[in-house]
Parts: structure tokens; sequence; C-alpha cells
């Protein structure tokens, strides 16, 4: 803006900008550090913080990423415009999984056609926790008395028709079958960061992800022939998409398309959801005495004999407080990120264009300078006083800024509902040993690894605060 | 009290008209939050209050002055 003053010193040139982002140990040659990526990530961004600071390069392979550490840097990231740091570019493990021209997370402007349309909104929400309390019974009917459940496979199915009911519509979700849960949990297992290198490499969990695609397009186009052989009336969202025509006269989606829409649409929902719902449970079951204010405070905010659809949109203190801690311990996406399009400059660095930029909720929500204790279970730090995940660029489970979860407040209440349900019919006990439920980090989805059974046994009086 | 925005965070969701329509709005166009009284009454605390703690993204503030 102004011209340099002589009195000040011109900085050596190459350095105009800030210096250069110090590369993290350990790079392999060709490699870098993705085999490290794919087997401990979470180590390995911490490592970045521990050696570099705050902004500290890893390398995929060729791509080089940057992880900015820290609630300033984050800051940054998270208020960086869209023509600076852009997000559809910077996740290709996404593309074979929706197919063409669908992005993992639209422009700002979609998403907030997203709120103002798609059934994100304030008023919407009872209607979802009515569905979502009813899909949860239907699951837990042929529970009997007693038994054992793989946590994974139970939350993977339950949200997969609780997305897609809410955001799909009903109609669509009562042709779904347990299928459809199946195949698109092949989905998310092909998400492997190979595809860093190249997302068709002949991987077996890459070619099962391209069959289990595949599959979904026949069950929607399915679905799709047979509301035509019956005529039926149907108003959800695909009857709508299964009408839209060119000006030529011609549809314009075919099966493919609308599948791969509603695959995006049910993507950021279901394992985030479907992960955050079993760590949730494994936490309360470690620390018997916040699972005992969890049930008692549920069992007395029910004794007024309200619906679930009335309650889950209420303040449920404990369950809310159990529920972040989860989320901040096992954040179900572990690292955020956005392409460079042009030098960004952060805390004292330059980030030249095409370089990847990084943030990892797993490690910002463990920072001790902003979580007294970070490794310690406890939900009291959300509690009056204390409210720690008021930090915004700190406390980022569902990220921070533009690009925040849509679908945080909506997550939030699908919890309360489905617990609900869950902790006043029934007590749960481990099956695993307590440190044995871990995280299987060698894919960009974070899921449970199995086994990761818990046995169930139903109560007496469900939700009856009893003597 | 004076009501503060950072509209980098805000992404319209609505919350705070729902708890306090006398102090905020969503515009239909930009969707995002559009301040009615900038200074609202001590009447209105309450309700301010709740809006500021409910916004899902923590975009509200209350300043004192």
């Amino acid at each position: 803006m102004s011209a340099p003053s002589p009195a000040v010193p011109l900085p050596p040139p190459g350095h105009a900008a800030g210096r250069t982002p110090p590369v993290v140990r350990g790079a392999l040659p060709g490699l870098g550090h993705l085999l490290e990526l794919r087997r401990a990530p979470l180590e390995l961004m911490q490592r970045v913080r521990d050696e570099c600071g705050d902004v500290g390069e890893m390398r995929w392979a060729g791509q080089r990423v940057v992880l900015l550490s820290g609630e300033k840097a984050q800051e940054a990231f998270f208020r960086a415009p869209e023509e600076q740091l852009d997000q559809a570019a910077a996740y290709p493990f996404t593309k074979p999984i929706f197919g063409q021209g669908v992005v993992f997370d639209t422009g700002v402007e979609q998403r907030k056609q997203a709120i103002k349309n798609r059934s994100l909104r304030d008023e919407y929400m009872r209607g979802h926790a009515e569905v979502i309390a009813s899909e949860t019974e239907l699951m837990v009917q042929g529970f009997g008395q007693g038994g054992t459940l793989d946590l994974l496979d139970f939350f993977s199915e339950l949200t997969i028709y609780t997305s897609s009911s809410c955001l799909l519509g009903h109609e669509f979700r009562e042709e779904l079958t347990p299928e459809f849960a199946l195949a698109y949990k092949d989905l998310e297992r092909g998400t492997d960061a190979f595809a860093y290198v190249n997302p068709h490499l002949p991987l077996p969990s890459f070619r099962k992800r391209d069959r289990a695609r595949a599959r979904l397009v026949e069950l929607v186009s399915e679905i799709i022939e047979r509301r035509r052989r019956e005529g039926r009336e149907t108003t959800d969202l695909l009857s709508v998409l299964t009408r839209i025509r060119n000006p030529d006269g011609r549809l314009r989606y075919d099966a493919d398309q609308i599948t791969g829409m509603f695959i995006a649409m049910m993507f950021a929902g279901h394992h985030t959801t479907s992960g955050t719902a079993a760590w949730t449970l494994i936490e309360l079951l470690r620390h018997p005495e916040f699972m005992r204010r969890v049930v008692d405070e549920l069992d007395s905010l029910y004794a007024d004999g309200r619906e679930v659809s009335y309650q889950a949109l209420r303040e449920i203190p404990e369950l809310e407080n159990a529920i972040k801690e989860a989320l901040r311990l096992h954040p179900p996406l572990i690292i955020l990120m956005r392409k460079v399009m042009r030098d960004f400059e952060v805390g004292g660095f330059r980030i030249e264009a095409g370089k990847l930029v990084a943030v990892s909720p797993a490690v910002s929500n463990r920072m001790p300078e902003n979580f007294p204790d970070p490794t310690r279970y406890d939900p009291d730090r959300y509690g009056a006083g204390r409210e720690e995940d008021r930090q915004s660029f700190a406390w980022i489970p569902f990220g921070a800024g533009r690009h925040r979860c849509v679908g945080a407040a909506f997550a939030m209440m699908q919890l309360k509902a489905i617990f609900s349900v869950l902790l006043r019919g029934f007590r749960f006990e481990m099956a695993e040993p307590p440190e044995s439920y871990r995280n299987d980090h060698s894919r960009m989805v974070v899921q449970l690894r199995q086994p990761c059974r818990v046995r169930y046994r139903r109560r007496a009086a469900a939700g009856a605060a009893g003597p | 009290m004076r009501i503060r925005v950072d509209f980098d965070l805000c992404q319209g969701h609505g919350v705070c008209r729902n708890e306090a329509p006398e102090v905020f709005d969503v515009d239909r166009e930009c969707e995002q939050v559009v301040v009615k009284q900038e200074h609202p009454p001590e009447s209105l605390r309450e309700k301010v209050r709740a809006a500021v703690r409910f916004c899902p993204t923590l975009a509200l503030s209350i300043e004192e002055e």
C-alpha cells in the first residue's frame, strides 16, 4: 500500500512474505509420510505439532500438506475466504464415491440452500426427532430381554435409516433394506489414504468401493422402476429429481447421478453420527459415575410423560456434555483440509498455492493450553463456569467458520433422541476389555475397529424412576 | 448492551430469530442474520442471552456498554 520507508531494511529476496514451513522428520523417498499416515495418523499429526510448532509440513506421496495447529493458526484457516483456501479440491478420495460432478462439501451458496430447503432448519427438528425415536424403537424391537450387539453394525444401520428418512424423505426410507446399509459401509471403507496417490489404484478396498457404488445405483434404479410401474404418487426428493427435464425434454438426472447425490447428502451425517453414538456409549460404560448421572437425568426428565420428539429438543445437560466429551476425544473427522489457491501467510510462514493446508480436530481437541488435563474424560468441562466448548477455534469436532458442519444441531438432537430410547429401555455393559475399543485409522473415514460388542439387558420398568 | 455479529461464522440457521424475533431476523437473500435492534432494551436481555447461547455457530455476542 505505502512505499517501504528507506529506514527499514528490505527482507532478503525469497523471504519477502514469510519463511517456508519446516517439514516433519521421517519422509521416505517418493512416498513421504504416506505410510505413517495410513498406519498412525494421529501420532503423525501430533508429531508435526511437537516437532514443527503451529505450522509444519507433511508429504503425502507427491502432495505437500501443511498442518496448522494452535488456536491462532486454526482461526486463520477457518476464516480464510473461499478464493484463497478452497474446500472442494481437497478431498480426492470422495470423487469415486460420489461420482462425477458431486463434491464432498459444496460451496457456501449451496450450503445456505441446504439450510434453507433441505430440512436442516430449526423448524423441522421436531419432526426429525419423532422419526429418529421411532427408527431406534424399530431397531430394538427384536432385542428380546438381553443379548449382545456390535456397536459399529448397529449404529451404522440405524443411522442409514435415520439420515435417509430425515434428509431424503420417509417414502425413500421405506424402500431401503439392510443391503443398502451394507453396501454403504463398503463405500466408507474405500477411503484409503492411497487415494492421494491415485483413487483408482488396484487395491481390494477400492475395487470393493466401486462394486458397492454400482450396487447402490442398481438399488436406487429398482426403486425408481418400481415406482414407475406401480404409478404411485410420491412427493419425496427422489420423485422430484426423477421428474426434472432439460429444455429439450430429456430427463435431467439418471439413476447414477441421483444415487451420487444421495450418497453425498448422507455421507457427512452417517459415519460421523454413528461413530459418535458408539463412543458416547463406550465412554459412559468406562465411567459408570457419569452413566449414572445421565440415566438419572433421563429418567427424571421423562417422568413428565412427554414424548422423545419433545424432549430431544430440550436441554439435556448431562447427556449433552457426555456427547461433547466423546466428540472431543474421538472426533469423527480427524483432519479437515483446503487447497491453497493463492499464497497464504500464517504465523510468519508462507504457504504456496497448490499445497494443501489442514487442521486436525484430533490434535486441536487435546491441546493442553485449551483443555486442561486433555486426555482425561471429563464431561464437566462443559458445565457452568468452564464451558470449554465455547472456544470456537479450539473445540472443533464440527469444524468452525463458514464450513462448520451445517448438521451439527441436527446431529446433537439425533444423538439425544437415540440415547433417550436406548438408555431408558436398556442397561449396557462392555463385552470387550475396556481399553480394547479403538478406532480404525487406516481409512480417511474413521470407524470403530471390530470386535466392538456390548451386552444389553432390558430394564424392568423402562423410564420409571423406581425406588 | 450492544449486539455483535461475526459474519465469518453466521450460517443463517435462524435460531436467534426464534429466540428473540424482536431483535433478529434472517436475510432471505444472503441468508445471514440481520440485527433489527443493535441496542436492544434491557427487557429483552433474557431472550438475547438465549439467542447468543443457542447460536449453533457461536456467531453472536453481547457487548456491555
